[in-house]
């Protein structure tokens, strides 16, 4: 009898059970064989109930997002890098330099351990090319049909240079409102993946890490207002978000909002309107007016950015309405979305 | 986006602008029906109106099919898929109309009902396919547009022995609602709306052709120019029903050339005759009982009719007291002259039924044209 010997997980074969979650040997395992064999490094090995993390000079921002998405994996990511740009994101878009994340996973009885592994590879390579660190994490196993396969919970921790204030609240009248790229490109992939809907050209996510964006940003100097990446809700949300919270009005100039034809069909096919589609990369920047070509010009010279226009400005609107100039010549509003988009049936 | 773009050209629609403004005759009012909800849609979206001169008004119709979908059936639907324990299959923008008891479809979801969202009833067809053991209910609503598909499920089913499926139809015909507004006190009597002409639907009339409404030009002497759904087709069709308004001609024409035909669809409209017969009187949301308005599934069928399969009663439901929707419907007032617009009816409370889809006159002008009319 060999003392210390463990029969190793089965990664290929293998699927979550109860014993997963139950505290004892069998989850001590499954941290020590899959999450930290890919999410290991010095901070996750200090191996207590909390990690000690260096303070850092400045300020901290943190925050947190819970991923659930059907399917895991779809073209351009998987649940697992989600988790990771999303709350890489929500931290760069203040400004801050993301350092640090959580992970909580909530996994469902049966789910395959190939597919566990497959999306924790995937967050580790996200976290990897992001720049960041999982410092810690938890897992939960809940009985068969309680949870979609897996949900995943990130909290970021970033650090915010003194100096730099952005704020939903900063935008004035006469800013420019800027977007880094197509928008709707997420939310695409996974609706025609979801309902099964083939294209010739599969839409791809555009699921990302923006803080190397954010960062040349900052870096450039410009004078800045905010930052956003317009998730669920799309653009529409966000920008209503924006005009609430800073008492304005807005007007975009549809011509300007770039859009792959792609997603623009895909849309036109169900009858959604592409403002309203999520993405996962993609940034909202209102800045000055005076440095809205500099500012267009730093990001287009990012990998992230090269699809980047000016696609509005701010107003002065006491009701705080987002208006648009259609390519049609008419003028219409934005609105935020009620409940989740449906396709019309006509 | 190839054959789109090049109907959303705001250069080509600046040009009919200015052919409208140039023929619209400054001591005329002229006063417009789309039927559609899709036109509806279509104008709100591209924000047509600020391309028309004050005098020329579209009144938005009743051609939503989210829209007049009445309460009652909206709460067989859910009877079925919470009381009965089918699956319900629908399409997506029924999920959130409003019906009794502070239900909807995706609120009786959230209490437990198995509704599934479909794309087509093939989708319903494909998932009595693979649950053998339950009921799989098709919600099928819409217009001559959606009929078609139905059918083809209806045969397909009886092809199949598919014995688990069935359908709630509650298929809604064109005609009979134009002749209905046109035949209302309002229009014909009272002189309270004035009504010049009518923009005949797209998708609807890709099926029934333009015949059907050559008895409106006729009977009532109104105008009826058939359009597409992109906004230049919306603004070509303005045009050329400015043109014979000032002609004193009401006649047919045709705009959608590239998909309408005068006979229509002769195989899609031998599939409906095949399956449906006509209902005596059907209720709409907004209009009431509206006679020979509406399609049941023929005997043949009967195996496969959901109303006889789990003997359901219809029982009608009224809007709420103060909703303006059905003189919304009738052209006889605007959205914003509803009590309840904007208040207590929004797109995500919806009170009545304009508000429910996108479609919807409420719905488009407080999604798309509030700025219009700030409160």
């Amino acid at each position: 009898m060999k003392t210390d010997y463990t029969r190793p997980l089965d990664l290929k074969h293998g699927h979550i059970d109860m014993n997963h979650g139950g505290g004892g040997r069998a989850m001590q395992q499954l941290i020590r064989e899959l999450f930290a064999k890919h999410l290991g490094n010095d901070l996750l090995a200090q191996g207590n109930d909390g990690t000690v993390l260096p303070v850092q000079p400045g300020r901290l921002v943190m925050s947190t997002d819970s991923h659930v998405i059907t399917p895991l994996f779809f073209p351009g990511g998987d649940i697992g890098a989600l988790a990771v740009h999303g709350t890489v994101n929500d931290v760069a878009v203040m400004g801050a330099t993301p350092l640090w994340l959580s992970a909580g996973f909530i996994l469902e009885e049966g789910f395959p351990l190939a597919d566990l592994e497959r999306i924790v590879q995937s967050m580790a390579a996200a976290a990897h090319g992001a720049g960041v660190q999982i410092v810690t994490g938890d897992t939960q196993v809940v009985e068969r049909g309680k949870a979609d396969g897996v949900f995943i919970t990130t909290t970021g921790v970033g650090v915010l240079l003194d100096g730099v204030n952005l704020s939903g609240a900063h935008a004035r009248p006469g800013d420019a409102v800027l977007i880094s790229g197509t928008i709707g490109d997420h939310g695409m992939a996974i609706m025609s993946q979801r309902e099964n809907l083939q294209f010739a050209a599969p839409i791809v996510s555009d699921s990302a890490a923006l803080n190397g964006l954010t960062a040349a940003l900052i870096a450039s100097g410009t004078e800045l207002r905010l930052m956003r990446d317009p998730t669920r809700g799309g653009l529409a949300a966000t920008l209503n978000e924006i005009a609430q919270q800073s008492r304005c009005g807005m007007t975009l100039m549809e011509a300007a909002i770039p859009i792959q034809p792609a997603v623009e069909g895909a849309c036109e096919l169900l009858g959604l309107d592409p403002l309203n589609i999520a993405n996962e990369g993609k940034l909202i920047v209102v800045c000055a007016a005076a440095s809205a070509e500099a500012t267009l010009q730093t990001l287009r010279a990012h990998p992230l950015g090269r699809n980047a226009a000016q696609i509005g400005s701010i107003t002065d609107d006491p009701h705080h309405f987002v208006q648009m100039q259609t390519r049609f010549g008419g003028r219409r509003m934005v609105d935020w979305l009620s409940g989740e988009p449906l396709p019309r049936i006509c | 986006m190839k054959f789109v773009d090049e109907f959303r050209d705001g250069a080509l629609a600046q040009g009919i602008a200015r052919a409208i403004h140039a023929e619209a005759q400054p001591h005329r009012r002229y006063a417009f029906m789309e039927f559609c909800g899709g036109h509806t849609h279509a104008i709100a979206r591209y924000g047509i109106p600020d391309l028309l001169p004050a005098h020329v008004r579209m009144i938005h119709g009743p051609g939503c099919p989210v829209c007049v979908l009445p309460i009652g059936r909206i709460d067989l639907a859910i009877y079925l898929a919470v009381k009965r324990g089918v699956i319900l299959c629908t399409y997506g923008d029924t999920l959130r109309v409003p019906a009794s008891d502070g239900l909807s479809l995706l609120r009786a979801k959230a209490q437990g009902g198995d509704i599934r969202m479909i794309y087509s009833p093939e989708d319903a067809l494909r998932i009595a396919r693979d649950n053998p053991k339950r009921e799989v209910v098709l919600f099928a609503i819409g217009f001559e547009t959606t009929t078609p598909p139905t059918a083809v499920a209806l045969m397909g089913a009886e092809r199949e022995g598919l014995d688990n499926f069935s359908v709630l139809c509650c298929h809604v015909l064109t005609p009979a609602a134009i002749a209905h507004i046109l035949d209302s006190p309002e229009v014909r009597d009272l002189g309270l709306v004035s009504l010049d002409g009518f923009i005949g639907p797209a998708h609807v009339s890709t099926i029934i052709g333009s015949q059907p409404y050559e008895f409106f030009a006729e009977e009532y002497r109104k105008p009826v120019v058939i359009a597409g759904f992109e906004p230049l087709d919306v603004m070509q069709a303005i045009l050329m029903l400015v043109r014979q308004v000032n002609a004193g001609r009401f006649a047919v024409e045709n705009e959608f050339t590239r998909a309408v035909s005068r006979a229509g669809n002769r195989r899609a409209q031998a599939l409906v005759v095949e399956c449906f017969e006509l209902r005596k009187h059907f209720e709409w949301r907004g209009l009431g009982e509206v006679p020979y308005s509406a399609l049941k599934i023929r005997e043949r069928f009967a195996r496969f009719d959901a109303e006889a399969r789990f003997d359901l009663a219809y029982q009608p439901a009224p809007d709420h007291k103060a909703c303006a929707c059905g003189a919304i419907l009738r052209g006889v007032k605007q959205p914003i002259d509803c009590t309840l617009f904007g208040t207590i009816c929004t797109p995500d409370t919806p009170m009545g039924s304009c508000m429910v889809s996108s479609e919807g006159a409420c719905a488009a002008h407080y999604t798309y044209g509030r700025h219009r009319s700030p409160a």
